[in-house]
C-alpha cells in the first residue's frame, strides 16, 4: 500500500510539539514512547502499520482544540481515532502524524426520553450507548457487528451499518447532532435534538468523512423504544438464483423484516464444521428475522413461509422461542471465526443492486477458480451489502497481494453491475486506489472541495479515501 | 428569462455559460422567495429511468412529477415512505410538484417521525453545480459509504449549490392497513404529553400530530391487519388517561393523513406560512409565541405549521430555543443565526459549488 515519503521537516519538529503538547495538556494525555505508541499503529486492518510520532488522548473538547490548533501551527498531520476497529485502515497514522483518540472521552451527557435524544461524548462504545438506555426499555438502533468495541467517533466518521440497518438505517439516520472541532481548534455545534438541518445539512456531510472533516467529540443520537420481540426463520434453496427471487418476492409482498442474511454454500461448509448450528448442506440458506408481540411476529412469519414454501426449499426452520433463534443465528455469527479457522482472511463490502445478485456471485465463483484462492459470501440480502471473504495464507509469500488483486476484481465488478464499493466499512487506505472506477475527477473534486473548506491546509488524516494522485496538489499545499 | 433543459448536457451547457442570478425550479409549487434573474425549469427533463420494486429502489429525472413518481410505485403497492408534504392549497401554487424538489426542499411528511426525512431515503444524485460541472454521487443502492455523502448535502439545498438532474431513492411497501387512534385534547401542552407518551412505546407509531382547531391529537399505525389490531387496542389503553379515544379505521385513516400532508387546517388562512422544528418538548414554548395565529403541530410536537401575519417575524420571539424556522415567501429560514464558524464553512462550501454567485442564498440570519 503507498503512504506518502513522511516529511523530514515534520519529524524534526518531533521534540517541538511534544514540548508544547505537555504544557498545554495533563501528563498522561501525551504518549511519544516509541514502546508505547506502537499499540497505534494499525486498525483492524491489520496488514498495514506504522507507528506515530506521539499519541495525544484527551479528556475534553478543549483539549482537542488545543492540541489541533498546535498541531495546525507546526503543520502537522493529525489522524483521528476511535477504537480502531475500522477494517480499511480508515485509523491508520503516518509516522510523521500524531495519533488523537477520544477513547477517554466517554460519558453519557443528557438522555432525554421525551425527546427520544441522548447525547454522549463519542469515546463512548457502540453498544454501551444502548447499555445506558436499555433499562428504561430503549435501545440505540445501529448496530455493527463490532458493536462491543467500537465508538461511536469510528462509527460516525465510518457511517457504520449493522445487520438490523434494513429497518432502522445505518448511522447517518440515526444521528441528529454534533460538537466538531476543525483542524484550526474552532469548536462548532451542529444539529441538536431538533429534526432536519437549517440551510446546508453539514451534519450530512460530516457522517461518513472518515475523520477529515474535524474531530467529533460529541454526538446526538436517536434513541427508540424496543420492539417487544423478535424471532428469525431459516431457509435453504437449491441455488442462489431461488433465494434472490425469494427474497425480492418477500420485499415485495409488503414484509419488511429487520435482517435478511444471505449465506452460500462454502460459508456454510465452513460454519457447519466449526460452530455445528445444524445447517442444512444447500446452496444458499438466508436466516429472516422479524420484530414484534408473539402476534405480530406469527403474523409475519406465516408470510414469509408461504412465500418460501413457492420457491422450493430444501429447508424451513422457524424458531419458536429463543433459545432456537440462538441455534439460527449460531452459524450466521459464527461464519467470519469459522472462515478464520480455515485460513486467514479478507472481509471486502462492497453493495449490489439485489436483482444482481445471482450473476455476482457466479463470477465470484469463476474468478476465485481463476485466482487459485476460496472465498464464502456472506450477503445482507435486503439492502445488497455483500461480505465475500476471500481466503489466503498470509506467511506465503505473494498471497496477500494475490488476494489484494482478486479483491480489487470483485470490487470493481460490484461497481460494473451498478454497485458501489464499500457499503459500511468506508474506504480509508484500503479502497482509496479504486475509487477512479466508481468517480470522474470532477466527481472527486467535488468531494474534495468540501475538505478544502474544513480543512485548507489538509492536514486531518489526509492520505485516506482520495487516490493519491487525485489529491496530492491538495496535500502538498500544506508543506 | 426561463429555459427549460431536456437533457443533463443542456443544463451544463446553460450552467456553464450563466451569468448573473439564477433560480432552478421544479414545478414552482413549493417556492421559498421570489425567484430572482433568470429561471432554470426542470420540467421538462423527465422520466423515470429506473425501477425495480424487488429491491425497493427508483430512478427518475429531476422534473417528473410526484404526481407520476406515486402513481407508478402504487401500482406496485409501494409508495415515498416520508410522505412529502404537498404545499399547492396552502400555498396557492398550481405548479405540479417534481421528484428533484421534492429532494431539494427536503419536503418530509408526517411519517418522518418513524421512516425517516427525504433526506434519509435519498441515494444518490447527479446534479450540474454552478460551474456547468456535471457530478455524481451516492448510487442506487441502499448501502454505500464510498466517499463523501454530498447527497445528503444536497438534499435540502433548496437550490443553493446545485441543479438536480437525476435522484436515485429508496421506497417502500404501502402497508395492507392502518388505523388512527383520535383523541381530543384542548391544549398543546396536554397534546406534547399525549404525543411523547405515545412515542416511548413499542407500538412503532407513524404519525403523530395535533390540529388545535378540531382539538384532537391523532396516533396513526400502520401494518398488517393482526398487528395493526393488536396494536390500536393496546395504544387505546395508553391513550385513555389522556381523553376520549376514538379509533379511525383504514380509509378514514387514510383521508385523515391525507389531509395534513397537503395542510388542510391551514388552507384558506391569511398570511404567511411558517415551518419551525424545534425538539417534540419545547412546541408548546413555539405555539405561545404565535399569539393565537392558526397552526398545526405534527412530529410528535416538533414540528409546527403556523400561517401569521406578513409583517410579524416569529424568529424574534423564539430565541431562546434550539431549533429553526423557515418563512415561505419572503425566504428566511433560520430561527438563529449560523455561529461564526458554520457560518464561514457554509459559505465556503457555497463558493465551491457556485463560484459565478448564480444561485441564491438563504441563510439570511434574523
Ligand atoms: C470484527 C469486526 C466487525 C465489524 N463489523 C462491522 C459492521 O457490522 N458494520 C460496520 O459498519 N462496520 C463494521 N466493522 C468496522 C468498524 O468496526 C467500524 O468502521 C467502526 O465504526 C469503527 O469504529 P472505531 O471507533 O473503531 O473507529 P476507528 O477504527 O478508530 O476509526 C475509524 C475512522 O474514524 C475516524 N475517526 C475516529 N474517531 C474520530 C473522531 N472523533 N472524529 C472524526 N473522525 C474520527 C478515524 O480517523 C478513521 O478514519 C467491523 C470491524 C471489525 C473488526
Amino acid at each position: 500500500m503507498e503512504m506518502p515519503v513522511p516529511s523530514q521537516h515534520r519529524l524534526d519538529r518531533k521534540s517541538e510539539l511534544v514540548l508544547r503538547l505537555r504544557a498545554i495538556l495533563p501528563a498522561d494525555c501525551v504518549i511519544d514512547d516509541p514502546m508505547e505508541t506502537r499499540a497505534y499503529e494499525c486498525d483492524a486492518l491489520s496488514a498495514y502499520r506504522c507507528p506515530p510520532m506521539a499519541v495525544v488522548l484527551p479528556y475534553t473538547t478543549e483539549q482537542v482544540a488545543q492540541t489541533l490548533k498546535i498541531c495546525h501551527d507546526l503543520n502537522i498531520p493529525v489522524v483521528p481515532r476511535g477504537s480502531g476497529t475500522s477494517l480499511a485502515g480508515g485509523a491508520m497514522p503516518t509516522s510523521d502524524s500524531i495519533i488523537l483518540g477520544v477513547s477517554r472521552m466517554n460519558d453519557v451527557l443528557d438522555t432525554d426520553y421525551d425527546n427520544r435524544v441522548i447525547r454522549v461524548q463519542t469515546g463512548r462504545t457502540n453498544l454501551s450507548v444502548t447499555g445506558a438506555v436499555e433499562a428504561d426499555g430503549f435501545f440505540y438502533a445501529p448496530d455493527p457487528s463490532s458493536q462491543l468495541a467500537c465508538a461511536i467517533a469510528g462509527n460516525i466518521a465510518m457511517n457504520s451499518g449493522g445487520a438490523h440497518c434494513l429497518k432502522y438505517g445505518v448511522t447517518s439516520n440515526n444521528l441528529l447532532g454534533v460538537r466538531i472541532v476543525t483542524m484550526q481548534g474552532d469548536i462548532l455545534d451542529i444539529g441538536g435534538a431538533h429534526l432536519d438541518a437549517p440551510d446546508l445539512d453539514l451534519l450530512g456531510v460530516i457522517c461518513g468523512s472518515e475523520g477529515q472533516l474535524g474531530i467529533v467529540t460529541e454526538a446526538t443520537l436517536r434513541i427508540i423504544h424496543k420492539p417487544e420481540g423478535a424471532l428469525p426463520v431459516l431457509l435453504g434453496f437449491d441455488s442462489n438464483e431461488v433465494a434472490g427471487a425469494c427474497v425480492s418476492d418477500i420485499i415485495r409482498a409488503g414484509v419488511l423484516p429487520v435482517a435478511i442474511e444471505f449465506m452460500d454454500r462454502p460459508c456454510i461448509r465452513a460454519t457447519e464444521d466449526f460452530a455445528k448450528a445444524g445447517y442444512p448442506d444447500c446452496e444458499a440458506l438466508l436466516i429472516i428475522e422479524v420484530e414484534g408481540s408473539p402476534i405480530e411476529i406469527e403474523e409475519q412469519l406465516e408470510k414469509i413461509l408461504a412465500i418460501a414454501a413457492t420457491h422450493n426449499p430444501v429447508e424451513m426452520r422457524r424458531a419458536n422461542d429463543l433459545q432456537e433463534a440462538a441455534r439460527i443465528w449460531l452459524g450466521r455469527k459464527s461464519a467470519f471465526g469459522a472462515m478464520g479457522q480455515i485460513n486467514d482472511y479478507m472481509c471486502l463490502d462492497g453493495t449490489i443492486p439485489v436483482s444482481k445478485l445471482p450473476y455476482v456471485l457466479k463470477r465470484i465463483g469463476e474468478m476465485s477458480r481463476e485466482f487459485g484462492l476460496g472465498v464464502g459470501n456472506v450477503f445482507h440480502a435486503g439492502d445488497g451489502n455483500m461480505h465475500p471473504l476471500i481466503l489466503y495464507n498470509a506467511n506465503e509469500p505473494g498471497e496477500l497481494e494475490k488476494c489484494e488483486a482478486f479483491g480489487a476484481e470483485i470490487l470493481k465488478l460490484c461497481v460494473e453491475v451498478g454497485g458501489c464499493l464499500t457499503g459500511e466499512h468506508g474506504v480509508g487506505i484500503e479502497k482509496r486506489d479504486l475509487m477512479d472506477h466508481q468517480f470522474t475527477r470532477d466527481d472527486l473534486i467535488a468531494q474534495m472541495n468540501i475538505k478544502d473548506v474544513f480543512d485548507p491546509a489538509w492536514l486531518l488524516n489526509p492520505a485516506k479515501v482520495f487516490p493519491l494522485d487525485a489529491s496530492a496538489s491538495r496535500r502538498d499545499g500544506g508543506m | 428569462m426561463i429555459h427549460f433543459p431536456t437533457s443533463e448536457q443542456d443544463v451544463a451547457q446553460y450552467l456553464g455559460a450563466a451569468k448573473g442570478s439564477v433560480t432552478i425550479q421544479g414545478g414552482g409549487s413549493r417556492t421559498l422567495h421570489q425567484p430572482a434573474g433568470d429561471t432554470l425549469s426542470m420540467e421538462k427533463l423527465t422520466g423515470i429511468v429506473d425501477y425495480e420494486p424487488g429491491a425497493l429502489t427508483m430512478v427518475a429525472r429531476a422534473g417528473t412529477p410526484l404526481a407520476d413518481i406515486e402513481q407508478t410505485l402504487a401500482q406496485e403497492n409501494q409508495r415515498l415512505a416520508f410522505e412529502p408534504v404537498v404545499m399547492n392549497d396552502v400555498l396557492g401554487k398550481t405548479g405540479a410538484s417534481t421528484i428533484g424538489g421534492v429532494f431539494a426542499s427536503n419536503a418530509s411528511g408526517s411519517r418522518r417521525i418513524q421512516a425517516g426525512a427525504a433526506r434519509d431515503f435519498l441515494l444518490g444524485v447527479r446534479c450540474v453545480d454552478g460551474a456547468g460541472t456535471i457530478i455524481k454521487n451516492g448510487g442506487r443502492v441502499m448501502k454505500n459509504v464510498t466517499g463523501y455523502d454530498l447527497v445528503k448535502l444536497l438534499a435540502g439545498s433548496w437550490g443553493q449549490l446545485a441543479a438536480l438532474t437525476e435522484v436515485s431513492f429508496k421506497v417502500l411497501p404501502i402497508s395492507e392497513t392502518e388505523a388512527t387512534l383520535s383523541v381530543a385534547v384542548t391544549d398543546p401542552v396536554a397534546a406534547v404529553a399525549l404525543m411523547t407518551r405515545v412515542m416511548s412505546t413499542p407500538y412503532d407509531v407513524t404519525g403523530v400530530s395535533y390540529d388545535p382547531a378540531q382539538g384532537v391529537a391523532l396516533v396513526r399505525i400502520e401494518g398488517f391487519e393482526k398487528s395493526v389490531s393488536y396494536r390500536s387496542a393496546e395504544l387505546r389503553q395508553v391513550l385513555a388517561p389522556f381523553g376520549d379515544v376514538d379509533i379511525l379505521s383504514d380509509l378514514a385513516s387514510r383521508a385523515m393523513w391525507q389531509a395534513l400532508r397537503r395542510l388542510g387546517p391551514l388552507v384558506g388562512q391569511s398570511g404567511t406560512l411558517w415551518r419551525v422544528s424545534v425538539k417534540p418538548t419545547d412546541g408548546p414554548a413555539v405555539v405561545e409565541a404565535l399569539h393565537g395565529a392558526p397552526y398545526v403541530m405534527d412530529w410528535s410536537g416538533g414540528l409546527i405549521w403556523a400561517v401569521l401575519p406578513s409583517d410579524f417575524d416569529l424568529r424574534a420571539s423564539l430565541s431562546q430555543i434550539a431549533g429553526h424556522a423557515t418563512c415561505f415567501g419572503q425566504g428566511h429560514s433560520l430561527l438563529h443565526p449560523h455561529s461564526a464558524g458554520v457560518a464561514a464553512i457554509m459559505q465556503g462550501i457555497r463558493e465551491k459549488f457556485d463560484p459565478h454567485h448564480l444561485f441564491p442564498t438563504h441563510s439570511k440570519a434574523a
